[in-house]
């Protein structure tokens, strides 16, 4: 019954490939795999929450609170180590999760997607109001340091990379064993029966506001290492409409595995240059399409064709 | 005095076209229990539809006052037959989902709407300033209004009138207010849900365009309009309470007027205040404020 | 020599103008076996969501070993020592049965649920499969839960509610859905589980075969009131209980020869 676990080992082979490999792709590579690190992040947040049975709508306010926490850090603090930010946007993340978590964890299904959604609306419009922050353009982040060495700009790619690829591997490792754990499954049976779990002891609410907070913390980093790479805040990082697409990636991805989040959000981001790069009028069609095919065919997401394809073979 | 008098006018022309923006979405959750992010998508077709049917109008010469008529008329044709061409072709194959899934269909499709209105229109952004400035302006206690938000005001309430009607005097009104209270019952009643679920949803989709359309001749037409007015919809909407037009109308008033006040006293609270205020009935009336709760069943 | 263990005192619900139990004083001491009777909507379950705090009280007090729990929320009445099964089987549907009982045996053990430590221990596995055994359904452990016969769902739901080792364990309708034949091999397990636990036992039963066979006293609900409250054969003799509940059938088959062996 018991099927030895290759994750980590896959994950630690994975890791040494893709750093290998950093030192030899082109800086545009580096870009798009890094965004989709990041965004990825974001996603398995969202992931955690999914599996609890809840749809966030405004996974964007953390995105966007991680990536102005690195930009007013190194604008009018002087702060640039990559790490110390990090720290401190996860800090600042968990704490508003967890003011916003206490508010959010009584909320279920379509409540919880609009308020969630209402909360990260808020913030745009605070940041859309704020001249001092740049108001709609945003404004530009300085560039990171890593304990003390300046990467200058030929190294910065690499070493933003490099740091995203780290992160994610720990990202990856601690919640797929997450997973796994009585926490994870707490999530699944909240999700399956609820009443049941009351029944069993454990309050639901307190397990969904834990939960809350993880996905507060993934999806600032995420936010903090788009803000590093890009070199640019906006407002646009709250608004609706990039929450959406977070939800979207996780449908693409699914909800089987935890990497599903980080291939669904690598094809999501390279569709989308492409798609914008070739046709700028119909790649959004092509999202909407691709994403109307996932639900219709792949509920579960793409990941679902790869267990498919194992359970088949075997 | 004056500020008080610009507040409630501006609030108010506000809100009716929140109003009838509104109504199309709470209607369709109402009905299908589908809450669907590309109605304002249908807005941007109303939009660019009368939009462009302005423009042609005007430049082929004829009498000024029919063009109301006719730009009015082809937005609403233009929100029609979308709405059939999305309830046909794409909710028809989803139904049976769960309500957050079918809100992520809608959210594809209007990725897909907004792609679609590029290709049709393109980028440059239209105007159709003729039917506003056509109807002139008028003074009141020294403060210039444009009468064409008068207008506004006289449609939303007209349309609130007759969906009033329509909803609680017609047959068909009322076979629409069985469907919103109880899905299964009306089908067990042999209401024809199917066809109950298309009307509705083209119901809603001319009224989302006819907003657009009526407000095109206002404002720029430019892209991503839609974008911006679906969540404000959302925000009346969750207000007022899913599926009832009398709490849209609630809805629409109280973002209207909160957001009027903070635009003349303190412009920085603008959208917070319309989004704080969503966030607030979520919070403590989750269900909105016009519709009552459900019970939870073991 | 018998101790208090469960007391109810004038326990009042009413929806609006209904009333679905009323004034409803009980006293239950430790290891009864009391099988709770009535038709439908007599107040039998309204008794027993009040009990495990389903829902709240209109009047009346609830004290379990002596404290006040009116008002707790289930998840409280749980951590003090309640547990109760359902008329329909409360389970995870989408998980397996044998990860149905290691969530329960994780979320009803003194311990916080770990963050990384995997659910699916050895020491973890074992406990649950050990439990799965005590119910004789361990061979479907690796089986979808929706794919389970009923009387395994019902088997599988009270085996989740002793994980905790309650003090008292009140069983909603066990034997409900689940085919005649089975009845009572689901009982006799069901039953020797509870006594190996040395758990207070209460069940709502319609079947009066299984109510006579296995309960040492009665309790009969109508229209929301407790109109019978003593041992089995006194309460099942009761002319109301007889009028209302039983019918004339039962007490002739018994009056002509004993009792019944699982046909």
């Amino acid at each position: 019954m018991h099927i030895a676990d290759k994750t980590p080992r896959n994950l630690c082979i994975a890791l040494c490939v893709l750093l290998a490999f950093g030192t030899i792709m082109p800086n545009w590579f580096a870009f798009l795999a890094t965004v989709s690190m990041a965004k990825g992040m974001v996603v398995i947040g969202l992931i955690v929450l999914m599996r609890t049975g809840l749809v966030s709508f405004g996974q964007g306010l953390y995105y966007c609170l991680g990536g102005y926490t690195v930009g007013i850090a190194g604008k009018y603090l002087g702060i640039t180590d990559a790490v110390g930010i990090l720290f401190v946007s996860a800090f600042v993340a968990g704490c508003v999760g967890a003011l916003l978590g206490l508010l959010l964890c009584r909320y279920r299904e379509i409540f919880f997607a609009m308020l969630t959604m209402a909360l990260s609306m808020i913030l745009f419009g605070m940041l859309v109001k704020s001249d001092m922050l740049g108001s709609t353009d945003g404004f530009n982040v300085a560039h990171p340091t890593l304990l003390g060495w300046n990467p200058g700009p030929e190294g910065l790619s690499i070493m933003i990379y490099s740091l995203a690829c780290l992160i994610a591997f720990l990202i990856v490792f601690f919640v797929h064993r997450y997973f796994q754990s009585g926490m994870g499954f707490a999530g699944e049976s909240i999700r399956e029966n609820e009443i049941r779990v009351e029944y069993l002891g454990i309050s639901p609410r307190r397990v969904i506001f834990y939960k809350y907070v993880l996905a507060a913390i993934l999806a600032a980093i995420g936010g903090s290492l788009t803000a590093l790479v890009a070199g640019h805040v906006d407002p646009e990082m709250a608004y609706w409409t990039t929450s959406g697409e977070f939800v979207f990636v996780a449908l693409l991805g699914g909800t089987g595995h935890v990497v599903a989040a980080f291939i669904g959000a690598f094809l999501y981001e390279l569709i989308r240059t492409l798609a914008f790069d070739l046709t700028p009028y119909t790649w959004q069609m092509i999202l909407g399409i691709t994403l109307l095919m996932v639900i219709l065919f792949l509920p579960k997401g793409l990941w679902s064709l790869l267990t498919a394809y194992k359970t088949g073979r075997g | 005095m004056e500020t008080i008098l610009v507040i409630l006018i501006d609030g108010v022309v506000y809100s009716s076209w929140l109003f009838i923006v509104a109504t199309g979405l709470t209607l369709v959750y109402g009905v299908m229990k589908i809450l669907n992010m590309a109605h304002g998508s249908l807005y941007a077709i109303g939009a660019y539809s009368a939009a462009s049917m302005v423009g042609w109008y005007f430049s082929a010469g004829y009498v000024p006052w029919g063009s109301y008529l006719v730009f009015l008329g082809a937005a609403v044709g233009a929100g029609a037959l979308a709405g059939l061409l999305i309830e046909r072709g794409v909710l028809r194959i989803m139904y049976g989902r769960d309500e957050v899934i079918m809100i992520l269909v809608t959210y594809g499709v209007l990725l897909i709407l907004e792609d679609v209105i590029k290709l049709i229109w393109g980028v440059d952004a239209y105007f159709a300033y003729q039917p506003y400035s056509l109807v002139g302006r008028t003074k009141l206690l020294g403060i210039t209004f444009a009468n064409y938000d008068f207008l506004l005001i006289a449609a939303a309430v007209s349309i609130g009138l007759m969906l009033w009607a329509g909803l609680n005097r017609t047959r068909q009104g009322k076979l629409l207010r069985a469907v919103i209270h109880d899905r299964e019952i009306s089908m067990a009643m042999g209401i024809n849900v199917k066809r109950t679920f298309l009307v509705t949803f083209i119901l809603g989709s001319s009224l989302g365009a006819l907003a657009g359309g009526l407000t095109a001749p206002a404002l720029s037409v430019v892209p991503g309009i839609g974008v911006e007015v679906a969540i404000l919809a959302f925000a009346v909407v969750v207000i007022g309470g899913l599926g009832s037009v009398g709490g849209a109308a609630v809805g629409a008033l109280m973002v209207g007027i909160c957001r009027a006040l903070a635009v003349h006293t303190f412009p920085q609270a603008e959208l917070f205040v319309i989004y704080g205020v969503m966030a607030l009935v979520l919070m403590i009336r989750p269900q909105g404020l016009f519709v009552s709760t459900t019970a939870r069943k073991i | 020599m018998a101790n208090l263990i469960l007391e109810t005192r004038g326990l009042t619900k009413s929806f609006g103008a209904v009333t679905a139990a009323a004034d409803v004083n009980i006293k239950i001491n430790e290891k009864e076996i009391i099988g709770v009777i009535g038709s439908n909507g007599a107040g039998k379950t309204t008794f027993i969501n009040m009990v495990t705090g389903y829902l709240k009280p209109s009047t009346g007090t609830i004290l379990f070993r002596g404290r006040d729990i009116t008002g707790f929320s289930p998840m409280q009445v749980t951590k003090a020592g309640i547990c109760r099964s359902f008329q329909v089987a409360q389970l995870f549907p989408e998980l397996t049965t044998l990860e149905n009982m290691l969530v329960a045996h994780s979320m009803l053990s003194k311990k916080r649920l770990s963050i990384q430590r995997p659910l699916k221990s050895k020491a973890n596995v074992n406990a649950a499969m050990e439990a799965l055994t005590g119910y004789g359904i361990e061979s479907y452990g690796d089986g979808p839960v929706t794919t389970l016969p009923q009387g395994v769902r019902k088997l599988l739901d009270i085996a989740m509610a002793m994980v905790g080792s309650p003090a008292l364990l009140l069983l909603d309708e066990p034997t409900s859905g689940v085919a005649i034949e089975e009845k009572f091999a689901l009982m006799d397990t069901v039953m020797g589980a509870v006594n190996r636990s040395g758990a207070t036992n209460l069940f709502v039963e319609h079947d009066m075969e299984i109510v006579s066979r296995y309960a040492t006293r009665v309790i009969a609900f109508y229209d929301g009131r407790v109109i019978a409250d003593g041992p089995t054969a006194e309460a099942l003799a009761n002319p109301e209980v007889k009028e209302f509940i039983v019918g004339s059938e039962l007490h002739r088959q018994q009056s002509e020869g004993g009792e019944h062996a699982g046909n």
